[in-house]
C-alpha cells in the first residue's frame, strides 16, 4: 500500500529534528523550549517507525511506545518545575533563571 | 502520482510548516497549536507507514494529554509575548548556512544510503491488524519488565509533579 521510500521519512525526520534544535536554541521562553524538546522526540519517533518498517520488525514500534510514555512523564514533571519557577521568579525567560551561574 | 506519495508530501509539508511556525510564533499558545499540527501530521504518517497503534497512541497521548498539559500551563501562567533573542552576526551569516549545509548533506546521504533505497519497495506488505496483535504480544511477553517499570515511572512522575507544584506551607 505504501510506495513511499523509507529515505523520504528519514529526511523528514532529520528536518524536523533540525528545526527542533533551532527552536531550542532561539527560544528564550522556558515553555516553548520544552515544546521544542517534544518536537525533537517526535522526529526521532518518526525515524524509529520508519526503520522498524524497513526491517520488518516490531521492536522499533515498542521503542516508540516507551519513548512516548517517558516523554509524557517527563513533560508532567517538567511543567511542574516550570510552574514552580514562574511562581518564584515572576518570569518565564530562561536568562533570568541564573541562580546556579557563576 | 501515487496517492501514498501525495499523502506523504501533504503531511510532511504540514509538519514542517508547523515546526517553522513553532519557531517564528511570538506567543507560546501559537507555538503550542503549531506543535499540535505537527503531531497530527506525524500521526497520519504513522498510519501511512502501517503502524495504526502508534498513530492512535500519538493522537491520544501526545496531541491529547501532553499538549493539553502544555496549553493548561500556558493559560495558568498567563504567558504573553516572549522576548526575542538578539541574533548575533555570526549566527546569522555562518550558523544558518552551515545548518542548511548539514541538513542537505544528511538528506543526500540518507537518500543514497543502502537503507534508504534498497528496502524502499518492501514496505507496507504486512497485515496491520496482525501487526497490532503481535505488538501487544511483544509488549506483554518480551518487554513485560520494561512495561511494568514504566508504570512505576509514571507513578513517580505523578508524585514528583504533585510535590513540585504544591504551595509551600510557610
Amino acid at each position: 500500500m505504501s510506495a513511499v521510500p523509507i529515505s523520504y521519512y528519514l529526511v523528514l525526520s532529520a528536518i524536523l529534528f533540525g528545526l527542533g534544535v533551532v527552536a531550542f536554541v532561539f527560544k528564550r521562553n522556558i515553555i516553548t523550549m520544552f515544546m521544542s524538546i517534544e518536537l525533537m522526540l517526535n522526529a526521532v519517533n518518526l525515524a524509529f517507525v520508519a526503520f522498524a518498517r524497513a526491517h520488518n520488525s516490531l521492536d522499533g514500534l515498542v521503542f516508540v511506545f516507551f519513548v512516548i510514555v517517558v516523554a509524557a512523564a517527563e513533560s508532567a514533571v517538567g511543567l511542574a518545575i516550570v510552574i514552580m519557577l514562574a511562581q518564584n521568579r515572576q518570569s518565564l525567560n530562561v536568562e533570568r533563571i541564573n541562580l546556579l551561574k557563576l | 502520482m501515487n496517492i501514498a506519495i501525495l499523502m506523504f508530501f501533504v503531511c510532511a509539508l504540514l509538519a514542517v510548516a508547523g515546526a517553522v511556525v513553532l519557531i517564528l510564533a511570538q506567543e507560546p499558545i501559537h507555538s503550542a497549536l503549531a506543535l499540535v499540527l505537527v503531531m497530527m501530521a506525524l500521526a497520519v504518517l504513522y498510519l501511512l507507514l502501517g503502524a495504526p497503534f502508534i498513530a492512535a497512541v500519538q493522537v491520544i497521548v501526545y496531541a491529547g494529554a501532553v499538549m493539553v498539559l502544555f496549553v493548561f500551563v500556558i493559560m495558568l501562567l498567563n504567558a504573553g509575548v516572549e522576548e526575542r533573542t538578539d541574533f548575533s552576526k555570526i549566527a546569522k551569516f555562518a550558523g544558518v548556512p552551515l545548518g542548511f549545509l548539514l541538513l542537505l548533506e544528511i538528506a543526500h546521504w540518507l537518500a543514497h544510503s543502502p537503507i534508504g533505497t534498497a528496502i524502499a519497495n518492501g514496505v507496507g506488505s504486512s497485515n496491520e491488524a496482525a501487526d497490532t496483535a503481535n505488538l501487544s504480544e511483544m509488549l506483554f511477553r518480551q518487554y513485560l519488565f520494561p512495561f511494568e517499570a514504566t508504570s512505576i515511572l509514571i507513578l513517580i512522575a505523578i508524585l514528583g509533579a504533585l510535590v513540585l507544584a504544591r504551595k509551600e506551607p510557610s
